[in-house]
């Protein structure tokens, strides 16, 4: 991988896409250091300066990197399945720049330590940028609350249990108002615990294979219960991975009303539904489970009518020893930084949504719902974390060849279009093929 | 005499009161603060005349007030703790009021765990009662000695600014002190996290803040609240070292307050939890001691006026 590191790069003849300012134009960039010095439509008007590093981009797409928000790292803990190293290596592969961990590691990140340590770390690997979410409870135990406020201080983003839903109304009351005290975030994983105990999505597919079922209703009753809880509180809610049409609907309800409420999805829950499981494929056993061709469908809607604000890879890495295993004791998750953007650009392809409107749930939406200002976005004097992609080139998914420790992908062997050419995070050159 | 300014025959609550009653005991009180700084400390206004602590919530420092206040008017001070051995032995509070009834008390000073179980006795008794405190509710006294501490400091209520800081929610001594503050006229801020805030505080006619610093700025007095410790472990705040962080009164956030701003606290206090030990020991801004001084002073002026008002009643139905 070359790491040719001039402090200016002139990208010329690139398809400008900056969802923040709707811009999708043919145009310039030019870097300088780590930041973009400049930016702008039509032909590079300086000819060729010394010392500029000039690359013609022959039409492909010069977007901002993309913001990942919701990614599980494994370390510390974990380092089997993932580290910090492999999954930053996976996400500036796929063009991921800014990732947003999940608290679940060993220990939990539910301490000022825990913070700094991962934002340490991540700095010092100097891959894709790396923020943190603090746990909502201690412990992840859904009882007692975190100390948000200092660990909001310390550089976490957002508070959530992680995959693991706050399933206490009270203490989901009092997490919500506690962390509107500092302004701050809850992100719910929003499935009813006590109902969301199965292997699949409950119907007829469950009843087939044999395994047990997670009703759709898991899901829009968890919803319902929170939006309560944002009218009474005030306080700021996420829903991660929304995966059922009446979720997506719930949402696009108090979206209506005017609550402060957001969620995105991931990938499998708009390309994949729940045949994917097919012959017991572990690979394919997700939290929350791949549901109906009607829930997809509806996901696709919730993305065209802005219900949905984001898209986030839900990267889960598995070890083989961990997927390998009878589907009911198999362990849930996929990963997916690597195929974040082709299966998301899916959506234009096949879905005919428009690129800047897909981009924006990749970069600027999760940006600013989670308040990081110079991250998603094409700005003068701001970081130049960039991806140059190719938005039409297809491939074919071959999950050994990924850079992900764990080798999990749900859409191995898939034919996809959009190929990522180029990395770029504080100007440097982290990730390049022809 | 004083029973022209203050007729009601309890003291249940402030809320309800008008200005010219809080000035009329106010000014009551303040003779009674040079009398107790004087060598003799006693009158005998009230000799002959039977006050009864009733207790149902322990305390030291509003009870030993109250019993004070009594016998430095002469009366006979009777201090009755009730236990949870005596609830769980199954006596009502009506029971109890029955009991103190056969006993001819003059004034039935209160406190009680629950909200308006103080007013519930008070319909069932023929003396008068004060409200000692109850529940999350309604503290009076307290909220009278606070206010006298500060006007007796700044000369005035009216157009001061007052930020009551930490945990509103559970926090009778909040209520009270915010109806009264209202009712003269003072500007009433509240600081807290939004988890010990009750839900509609700001419908109690305050101001609302979450972040402490944007709260105190360029008030004239800062009125610290007593948290409990077992709200402390991650029900409502997550930590002591959170809380005194973000809530805690320390210099530097006393800093954005006026620079003579005083800082009240009605006991007993956690150091180091809602505010910072130095401060707390800081004769120059904190009138903590003060306010357990202005404390025996009201508390004379309420039983007199109490005692005052119902001879009247007595008399009226002789």
């Amino acid at each position: 991988m070359p790491m040719r590191n001039p402090s200016r790069v002139a990208f010329v003849n690139a398809r400008l896409i900056d969802p923040a300012t709707n811009l999708d134009a043919r145009g310039w960039l030019l870097t300088e250091n780590e930041t973009i010095a400049d930016f702008a439509p039509g032909d590079f008007p300086h000819g060729a300066p010394e010392g500029v590093e000039m690359v013609d981009c022959d039409g492909r797409a010069l977007a901002p990197g993309l913001v990942d928000m919701r990614v599980q790292l494994r370390e510390p803990g974990e380092e089997h399945k993932e580290t910090l190293k492999t999954a930053g290596e996976a996400a500036v592969a796929g063009g991921v720049t800014t990732m947003v961990c999940l608290p679940n590691t060993d220990p939990i990140i539910d301490d000022v330590a825990a913070v700094e340590f991962v934002a340490r770390r991540a700095r010092k690997i100097g891959l894709a940028k790396v923020y943190p979410y603090a746990a909502a409870t201690k412990r992840l135990e859904g009882k007692e609350l975190s100390e948000m406020g200092m660990l909001a201080e310390a550089g976490a983003l957002a508070f959530t249990d992680g995959t693991r839903a706050i399933g206490n109304a009270l203490v989901m009351r009092r997490a919500l108002s506690y962390a509107a005290t500092f302004g701050a975030l809850i992100v719910q994983h929003p499935e009813e615990p006590s109902l969301a105990e199965g292997d699949m999505n409950e119907g007829e597919m469950a009843t087939r294979l044999g395994l047990s079922g997670i009703p759709a209703a898991v899901e829009v009753m968890m919803l319902e219960r929170d939006l309560r809880l944002v009218e009474l509180t005030g306080g700021r809610y996420h829903a991660a991975h929304v995966a059922t049409a009446e979720g997506v609907e719930a949402i696009r309800r108090a979206k209506q009303k005017g609550l402060s409420v957001t969620c995105d999805t991931a990938p499998p829950y708009f390309a994949l539904n729940e045949l994917a499981v097919g012959e017991y494929r572990t690979f394919a056993k997700l939290s929350p489970p791949l549901r109906t061709e009607h829930d997809r469908r509806a996901v696709v809607e919730g993305l065209a009518d802005g219900t949905i604000d984001a898209i986030a890879s839900d990267h889960a890495p598995q070890d083989a020893d961990s997927k390998r295993l009878p589907f009911a004791q198999a362990a849930a998750g996929g990963i997916g930084l690597e195929t974040l953007l082709p299966v998301a650009l899916e959506l234009v392809h096949s879905r005919g949504l428009p690129l800047l409107d897909v981009m924006r749930k990749l970069t600027s939406g999760p940006a600013d719902l989670l308040g990081l200002a110079d991250a998603g976005r094409l700005k003068k004097g701001g970081p130049a974390d960039l991806v140059l992609f190719d938005p039409d080139r297809p491939w074919k998914v071959v999950a050994d060849s990924f850079r992900s420790k764990s080798k999990n992908s749900p859409f191995d062997g898939r034919p996809v279009q959009g190929w990522i050419l180029r990395t770029l995070i504080d100007g440097r050159t982290v990730f390049s093929r022809p | 005499m004083s029973d022209m300014s203050f007729q009601h025959r309890h003291l249940l609550g402030i809320q309800g009161l008008g200005p010219t009653e809080i000035s009329f005991l106010l000014d009551l009180s303040d003779g009674y603060v040079e009398q107790n700084r004087s060598a003799d400390k006693k009158k005998s206004s009230l000799r002959g005349r039977t006050v009864i602590n009733l207790f149902f919530e322990s305390s030291t420092r509003t009870r030993t007030s109250f019993e004070l206040a009594g016998k430095r008017l002469g009366a006979d001070v009777i201090n009755m703790q009730v236990s949870a051995s005596s609830v769980s032995k199954g006596e009502t509070l009506i029971d109890t009021a029955m009991t103190l009834n056969a006993m001819h008390a003059d004034v039935l000073v209160v406190r009680h765990p629950d909200s308006g179980a103080v007013e519930l006795l008070s319909k069932k008794v023929n003396c008068a009662v004060i409200n000692g405190g109850d529940g999350s509710h309604e503290h009076p006294t307290q909220a009278l000695l606070d206010a006298l501490t500060i006007r007796r400091r700044k000369g005035r209520l009216a157009g001061l600014t007052v930020a009551i800081c930490g945990d509103v929610l559970h926090s009778r001594v909040a209520r009270s002190n915010i109806h009264l503050l209202n009712i003269m006229g003072a500007q009433v801020r509240v600081v807290a996290p939004r988890t010990l805030l009750p839900s509609q505080a700001a419908r109690l006619g305050v101001e609302v803040f979450h972040d402490m610093r944007a709260g105190l700025k360029d008030c004239d007095i800062v009125m610290m609240l007593r948290i409990q410790n077992e709200r402390m472990r991650g029900n409502f705040i997550p930590s002591i070292r959170e809380y005194f962080h973000f809530f805690g009164l320390d210099y530097e956030k006393l800093a954005m307050a006026k620079p003579d701003a005083l800082i009240m606290h009605p006991g007993p206090m956690n150091r180091g939890v809602e505010i910072d030990s130095d401060l707390a020991d800081d004769y120059e801004r904190s009138v903590i001691r003060e306010q357990v001084e202005m404390g025996v002073a009201v508390r004379m002026a309420c039983l007199e006026v109490m005692v005052d008002n119902l001879a009247r009643d007595r008399d009226a139905h002789a």
